[in-house]
């Protein structure tokens, strides 16, 4: 895989454009590689007990999926040198069926002294942001 | 009993050492979807110059919620896991995260607030391994309060 060359980069460029599809399954296996068995993202009953629709996705599930297109464009994902996000809405997976997320990465910043570039994420269900300020700085070749 | 604003500024001893290992590396970066070999063959991620097979850019996750537990799971410090949501989360890799790491991670309370009966809590996991520092993780919980 190639890695992007910063005299090649312009602000606002797409960098790449994903959709992924949650469902129950996906979540119990990450469940099972982070050891986060927090009930709420697979028992409805816990769930709907503490004030939610139903079954939502863990927030770091989300974040871990939305990041792989700038890991990809970069050619290298030990070239991620920071990673931040606020988590603005739940994501919550039905049953039968799945949840689609929507992830867009543009190009928001380059710092040539540094050899760094800012990826900017939006990270939407159904046109709503379910992160905010998803923003990945990344070192480039 | 709500959040327990004097455990801010705490910081906590050095954890057990955390041992990175290929197939966890290859069974969490299949969880989140992250196909780029350097996660799951060692020959690609020495290609790119990395050791061993690295960790996917939020696997530190997994090292500092065991770090974070300590805060968490003590009573006294009044966190209702029932009550929390998962505000922010922030990753810095001073060094990607590979396999055959021991990691130890410190783990900071950087702040409690509280402001109408939501109580914002933020930690900060230091992780290093022999040769330096690793990553920091930083984590912000929101704990709603018993009338909220």
């Amino acid at each position: 895989m190639s890695r992007p060359s910063i005299a090649d980069l312009t602000i606002g460029q797409s960098v790449a454009q994903r959709t992924i599809t949650v469902g129950r399954a996906d979540l119990v296996r990450y469940a099972g590689a982070s050891k986060d068995f927090n009930p709420i993202h697979w028992n409805d009953r816990f769930a709907r007990e503490v004030g939610l629709p139903g079954v939502i996705a863990h927030g770091m599930f989300t974040m871990g999926q939305a990041v792989n297109v700038v890991s990809d464009w970069a050619g290298d994902p030990g070239a991620i040198l920071e990673y931040g996000v606020r988590f603005t809405r739940p994501v919550p997976v039905p049953d039968p069926g799945h949840a689609t997320v929507e992830v867009d990465a543009v190009l928001a910043a380059v710092d040539t002294e540094a050899g760094t570039a800012r990826v900017d994420l939006t990270v939407a269900v159904d046109g709503a942001r379910v992160l905010g300020k998803a923003q990945v700085l990344v070192a480039l070749g | 009993m709500g959040v327990n604003l004097s455990y801010a500024g705490r910081a906590y001893p050095p954890t057990q050492p955390y041992a990175v290992g290929r197939e966890h590396l290859h069974d969490f970066a299949l969880a989140v979807g992250a196909h780029h070999p350097a996660h799951h063959d060692a020959d690609a991620a020495r290609a790119l110059g990395h050791p061993d097979v690295i960790a996917s850019p939020t696997f530190a996750v997994v090292i500092a919620q065991r770090a974070e537990a300590q805060l968490i799971s003590d009573p006294e410090a009044g966190i209702d896991f029932s009550r929390v949501v998962h505000a922010e989360e922030r990753f810095t890799h001073h060094r990607p995260i590979h396999a055959g790491d021991e990691l130890v991670t410190v783990l900071h309370v950087d702040s409690i607030t509280e402001r109408s009966g939501l109580a914002m809590v933020t930690t900060r996991c230091e992780i290093t391994a022999d040769d330096g520092k690793v990553a920091t993780v930083v984590s912000t919980l929101a704990v709603r309060g018993e009338d909220a």
